[in-house]
């Protein structure tokens, strides 16, 4: 039994135009202790995958497919016994640590009610063990800091208050949604530096979702690449590196500039996102791929395995063509 | 000063009034030091590279250049021209040769122009005796230059995607065949593939129109791949300013050194082994910089003097410049 597994999730929004599928087909699992870093392209699904598993998808979404968690489905399952799970279990952070706060509330009350709803402890008990947390986030002077307001902390601060709430029930799964995507480069090193700590000292899994692969090269185990709201290749985060096999994350990895690389021009896929209003038909990326083929437009690829070391992709092109 | 610079900044400096919360209508105002002592030469044809943190002053030095905010002293110096010194209708002679673009793709088009009328806008403002098939045709060149297809000119904004709005930015910015271009942070809102796109269509804009351009982001990497010299701003005031691969591999300056140690890589065995400079701490209100050196509170090298006295921006090897008392 896997800690978490998920298998065939699929994500569908109805709106006026008609019904957008936004994820497709995602399985995946993570063992204990492991981080998994989710890559992708916005609009690729990342953001909703994580939403379905933890019920906070829109109203007008829905999803099918199974999420288990413990060897619990969790999948649709009503917010009474969500809530039990929640928190407690399964913590996360978003992306922008000021919309994430209610700016009207004090740190310490915002902090203090997650312990008394999900563990019943008097308010002063709550609030003391928020004051622990906020140390073990590093934030300097945490006893008198509680008592301000989210405006009153800077972005990378605010950031680490996240990131305390969410530890405060000791959660099993920390999921961050581009975490650090607000933040400049050196507040996005000491959070990631911090998450590391942290994930060290708790013991509990990560599933870190980014767009940034120089964040996911330092920061992950296993990687998982999405586009258009499937799962295109799934590895071993150094295994991944250094022996992508799908188009579309050897494209993806050529695409970022690196600043240990003198290359006078930049690699480029041509072509733009999908739309994801169509309904897609064969492969999401073979619109952009240069080694598309009429199989790649009529059929859709299933995730299979490329070798031993726990490497799965997606697509139609043999692996040899691709290298 | 060779033949070839086009534009000098000399000790520019752009301030801002702030007043704080319960402020008296008679209390005076704090001066906030947006840009302080800012000073570089930019020669034909070269990219200069602005980096630093978010609030560090690289926007506001992009505006104070053209005039979109003004600047309290020094000089912008512009094919011998001083801009600063300009009235409005001189200025507008030299504005159609430098050209702005900017970060958010969709919000700097009209939402209720369509793209011909975008892109023709600057040409009908600057030269309104242009004939109009004239005006159409140079919008179909431009487009079809930076890529976009020209049946799609009665199309609004909404329509495209980021990556091609930033191309109907570009494309506007392109229409007046300006000397200079000031990109303010052009690929920050764009995905990783469409961001290369549009890097290399400007690298390759510049090469064919001979363009001289300014290229203000916050990615480093970005940054280091199109410049060919680099200025690394903090709190307002220049740390360092060399050539885009001796910045890289050889900083000299405490927090620029910090600045790349920061910026990941992506590649695990490089990632994973790396020694980490961090930083800590937050970066000091604008509003009440530190006394002496203003990286000073953040820095690991900072000594009794840093507080006292303020580096001086000197040249310590080769077009190599820092501003810094202990210096590599």
């Amino acid at each position: 039994m896997s800690f978490l597994e998920v298998n065939n999730l699929k994500v569908e929004f109805d709106t006026a135009d008609g019904v957008v599928s936004a994820v497709n087909n995602v399985s995946f699992s993570l063992d204990e202790g492991k981080i998994l870093a989710i890559v992708g392209e916005s609009g690729s699904g990342k953001s909703q995958t994580v939403f379905a598993m933890n019920g906070l998808l829109d109203h007008n979404g829905r999803a099918s497919g199974s999420v288990k968690f413990e060897g619990k489905e969790i999948l649709n399952l009503p917010n009474s016994e969500l809530n039990l799970i929640r928190a407690q279990k399964i913590a996360m952070i978003f992306q922008d640590p000021m919309t994430s706060l209610n700016p009207y509330v004090r740190v310490s009350e915002q902090m203090a009610e997650v312990l008394v709803h999900h563990k019943g402890i008097p308010k002063s008990d709550a609030i003391q063990q928020s004051i622990n947390m906020l140390d073990a986030v590093k934030i300097p002077d945490a006893k008198n800091r509680i008592r301000m307001y989210p405006h009153e902390f800077s972005g990378g601060m605010r950031q680490r208050v996240m990131i305390a709430m969410s530890l405060l029930c000791h959660p099993k799964l920390l999921i961050a949604d581009e975490p650090t995507t607000a933040l400049d480069v050196t507040v996005q090193a000491q959070i990631m530096q911090l998450l590391a700590d942290i994930q060290k000292e708790f013991g509990m899994s990560i599933i870190l979702i980014t767009h940034d692969l120089g964040v996911v090269a330092g920061n992950s185990d296993e990687m998982l690449v999405m586009y258009g709201g499937e799962v295109m290749e799934i590895g071993k985060t150094e295994h991944l590196y250094s022996n992508a096999t799908h188009p579309y994350t050897q494209g993806l990895m050529s695409a970022v500039p690196r600043l240990d690389d003198t290359a006078d021009r930049l690699v480029t896929i041509p072509g733009n996102p999908p739309n994801m209003m169509l309904t897609p038909v064969g492969c999401p990326f073979s619109p952009r791929c240069k080694f598309a083929n009429t199989t790649c437009s009529s059929q859709t690829p299933i995730l299979s395995k490329v070798d031993n070391n726990d490497h799965y992709r997606a697509c139609h092109v043999a692996i040899e063509d691709t290298l | 000063m060779s033949e070839h610079t086009i534009l000098q900044v000399q000790n520019l400096k752009v301030n801002f009034d702030v007043s704080s919360e319960g402020d008296m209508p008679w209390t005076k105002a704090k001066k906030l030091q947006a840009v302080n002592n800012v000073s570089f030469n930019l020669n034909s044809g070269e990219t200069l590279g602005v980096v630093g943190e978010s609030g560090c002053g690289k926007s506001t030095l992009a505006r104070a250049i053209v005039k979109m905010v003004p600047a309290d002293s020094g000089k912008v110096i512009w094919f011998g021209n001083d801009l600063l010194a300009l009235n409005k209708s001189e200025m507008r002679q030299h504005r159609k040769q430098i050209q702005m673009i900017f970060q958010d793709p969709l919000a700097s088009l009209n939402p209720r122009m369509n793209i011909g009328e975008i892109i023709a806008e600057p040409l009908r403002t600057h030269y309104p005796k242009t004939p109009e098939s004239d005006v159409k045709q140079r919008v179909k060149d431009v487009m079809n230059k930076v890529g976009l297809l020209d049946n799609l000119v009665n199309r609004y904004p909404h329509e495209f995607s980021g990556g091609q709005c930033q191309r109907i930015g570009i494309a506007r910015a392109l229409i007046l065949k300006p000397k200079l271009i000031i990109c303010d942070e052009p690929v920050s809102a764009l995905d990783v593939s469409i961001q290369a796109q549009v890097v290399n269509l400007l690298m390759d804009l510049q090469e064919e129109m001979e363009l001289t351009l300014i290229f203000i982001a916050h990615d480093l990497s970005i940054v280091k791949h199109i410049s060919t010299k680099i200025m690394v701003l903090y709190l307002g005031n220049m740390v360092e300013l060399a050539n885009s691969d001796d910045i890289y591999t050889n900083p000299r300056h405490p927090y620029t050194q910090a600045l790349i140690s920061a910026v990941p890589i992506p590649d695990p065995s490089i990632e994973k082994n790396k020694k980490l400079i961090l930083i800590e701490g937050d970066l000091p209100s604008p509003v009440d910089p530190p006394s002496g050196c203003v990286f000073r509170t953040r820095c690991q090298k900072a000594q009794d003097i840093c507080a006292i006295e303020k580096p001086e921006f000197k040249e310590v090897s080769n077009n190599h410049e820092v501003a810094c008392h202990f210096h590599d």
